[in-house]
């Protein structure tokens, strides 16, 4: 708002950006809170008043990834300096990390194989979903299709329906054809949530690319396949890539589908950090490595988006 | 929109005279797609459909018995749904209203020149990129009685707010505030900066209160993006089962969601929760629709 400005109005500004900055900080608090108790030693974690200030640690990012028993006796002066570190932060821990008894190798948890599952399925049903929802938008985009709002209506109205209505038939399916507990059935719940997504948003951006470009193609002898392929395509590259985002992050968080559908074979990460916790004092300092390990990528992401937030976060309805 | 032309599908088009006609192009772009959540999307919900009027339970091999519409009535008579629905209507009503106070609070405080304004409304979006099961899981730690770090800010000692069963609904909205108060606030923004300047400078001159500012040119102009907003998040709400799963068990935060998936999934009832499936099928279903006409009636601004 330019102009000449009151003393008034520099002071409501003013105010204004006290606020902006306060509630920011209530806002990250959560988040810093995660980053910070990954941190710490298991003793400084659940203190009062709160530790703010603590010398960092990564022990609780070994744990996340090995099993390990409670001590029962402390280990040898010997064993202890024989032990390489991450062993070590452990025995100070008072625990032991599980060893294989015959080859002496370090036992993993679950959160590695978890952390794996969750990229290649989230990666893979993101690819299948731009894909078929890029080809599928130019189509409702450029061609006349009868009742074109009424499919559209069907493509999106799937991705509304509540996972657990959903997930009650596909888990009755699924296990007639075996496909409960394994990567391509979650593959496959994914692909189809986010192929909705990837219509209406790939349609905004097709539609906005000017239809004189193909035309122009076609005059110059290109078949329909090639004007689509080598002038339409590149165009809509970041609009793509944009979509790609929000399908990987969709799948990414994904939980009912997860836990209803797998159990270990192909269970990611969201069902599997809840099921850590169990019951009694959880070691609040381990998951808050694994969510944080968890919440990276989605953070990157974001950061990247930024520009196309508001578009994905509407269907598309809203552009900037 | 719908008034744009469309490229005619002759087949006799110099395109089609050499390469796939733009007949079989449309057709083969767009039927996998249609084929594909037809099958992986209707198709189930027609074999629950048949579920529905049977006495199925997947945890045993018994045959499913035809029962007509008994699974409907004993449902709409059972007074526990009723009490799933009256918590899920709380729930939606408590957080949706939260998140448009906070979100359009924070968008109007934004809506004018601040240092480093995009990465800061960047950083207010981030919670809702976040996983809600994952990230509502560490409330637990934040809502602990005993060292929890909001017990301490507020100077609560000992507050129970996930094991008071009064309580335990209000903080799960919280957390769902929290996540997706940004989004409403992304929305608004949107709305507010569309405001024409020269409505406000129109106001200013006439000396216009900043309440009637306000309500007569802010508000009815921010309105239907604000409704987008309202209508998603009441559909999302509705929904609602990571997060309220992953934080409660108490009876009084049992949201509709979660009861189905207790009844499908731990008591086996399969043929009774493909009926609840259907009946909170329709709820969405209507409101879908709703949010729909609204997004197409702004995307024809």
């Amino acid at each position: 708002m330019a102009g000449v400005r009151t003393p008034r109005e520099i002071l409501t500004n003013r105010v204004a950006i006290v606020a902006v900055f306060v509630a920011l900080a209530i806002m990250l608090t959560p988040i810093y809170w995660i980053a910070s108790t990954s941190f710490k030693p298991r003793n400084l974690a659940t203190t009062i008043p709160p530790t703010v200030v603590f010398e960092p640690t990564v022990s609780p990012f070994v744990k996340l990834f090995t099993k390990r028993s409670q001590l029962r006796e402390q280990p040898t002066q010997e064993e202890y300096d024989a032990a390489p570190w991450w062993e070590q932060m452990v025995f100070d821990g008072g625990e032991k990390v599980v060893r294989n008894r015959r080859s002496g190798e370090v036992t993993m948890s679950g959160y590695g194989d978890r952390f794996t599952n969750s990229l290649i399925i989230s990666i893979v049903s993101t690819v299948l979903a731009v894909s078929m929802g890029t080809l599928t938008a130019y189509g409702f985009s450029r061609f006349k299709v009868a009742g074109e709002d009424d499919w559209l209506f069907f493509i999106l109205s799937t991705r509304m329906l509540p996972p657990v209505v959903v997930a009650i038939p596909m888990f009755l399916m699924y296990r007639v054809v075996g496909l409960n507990d394994t990567h391509l059935g979650l593959i496959i719940l994914y692909t189809a949530f986010n192929l909705s997504f990837a219509v209406w948003i790939m349609k905004g951006f097709i539609d906005e690319i000017p239809r004189e470009y193909e035309e122009a193609a076609l005059v110059d002898g290109y078949t329909r396949m090639q004007a689509f392929f080598k002038v339409v395509l590149p165009e809509a590259l970041t609009g793509m890539a944009a979509t790609a985002v929000f399908c990987f992050i969709t799948a990414w968080n994904e939980y009912a589908f997860a836990l209803i559908m797998t159990n270990r074979n192909a269970q990611t990460a969201p069902p599997y950090i809840p099921s850590q916790v169990g019951s009694g004092l959880p070691d609040w300092t381990v998951i808050a490595a694994g969510t944080l390990l968890f919440l990276i990528p989605v953070a990157i992401f974001t950061f990247l988006l930024r520009n196309h937030l508001l578009r994905g976060m509407s269907f598309g309805a809203i552009r900037k | 929109m719908a008034s744009q032309v469309m490229t005619n599908l002759d087949p006799k088009s110099r395109a089609a005279a050499k390469g796939l006609s733009d007949l079989t192009i449309r057709n083969l772009f767009i039927i996998p797609t249609i084929a594909f959540l037809i099958i992986f999307n209707i198709f189930p919900l027609l074999y629950s459909l048949a579920y529905s009027f049977t006495d199925f339970r997947a945890s045993t091999n018994a045959p499913a018995n035809f029962v007509g519409l008994q699974n409907y009535r004993d449902l709409l008579s059972d007074p526990f749904i009723w009490k799933n629905f009256s918590i899920t209507a709380k729930y939606v009503l408590i957080s949706v209203t939260g998140q448009v106070l906070v979100g359009f609070g924070l968008a109007m405080l934004l809506n004018r020149s601040i240092p480093a304004k995009g990465l800061i409304t960047t950083l207010l979006l981030l919670p809702m990129m976040l996983s809600m099961a994952v990230v509502g899981l560490f409330w637990k730690l934040l809502y602990d009685p005993n060292f929890g770090i909001i017990n301490y800010f507020l100077g609560l000692d000992k507050f129970e707010w996930l094991a008071d069963p009064d309580v335990a609904l209000y903080a799960i909205a919280i957390v769902d505030i929290w996540m997706w108060a940004p989004f409403v606030m992304l929305l608004s923004l949107a709305g507010l900066s569309a405001v024409p300047k020269h409505l406000y400078e129109a106001a200013e001159i006439d000396r216009a209160s900043g309440i009637y500012t306000f309500f007569r040119i802010t508000l009815p102009l921010v309105a239907p993006i604000l409704m987008i907003a309202i209508i998603f998040r009441t559909m999302e709400a509705f929904k609602t089962f990571d997060l309220a799963y992953v934080l409660s068990s108490q009876p009084t935060t049992e949201l509709i969601a979660i009861r189905l998936y207790k009844m499908a999934f731990q008591e086996w009832q399969t043929g009774m929760s493909s009926a609840f499936a259907y009946i909170v099928l329709i709820m969405v279903v209507a409101i879908t629709n709703i949010y729909v006409k609204y997004l197409n009636k702004v995307k024809a601004r």
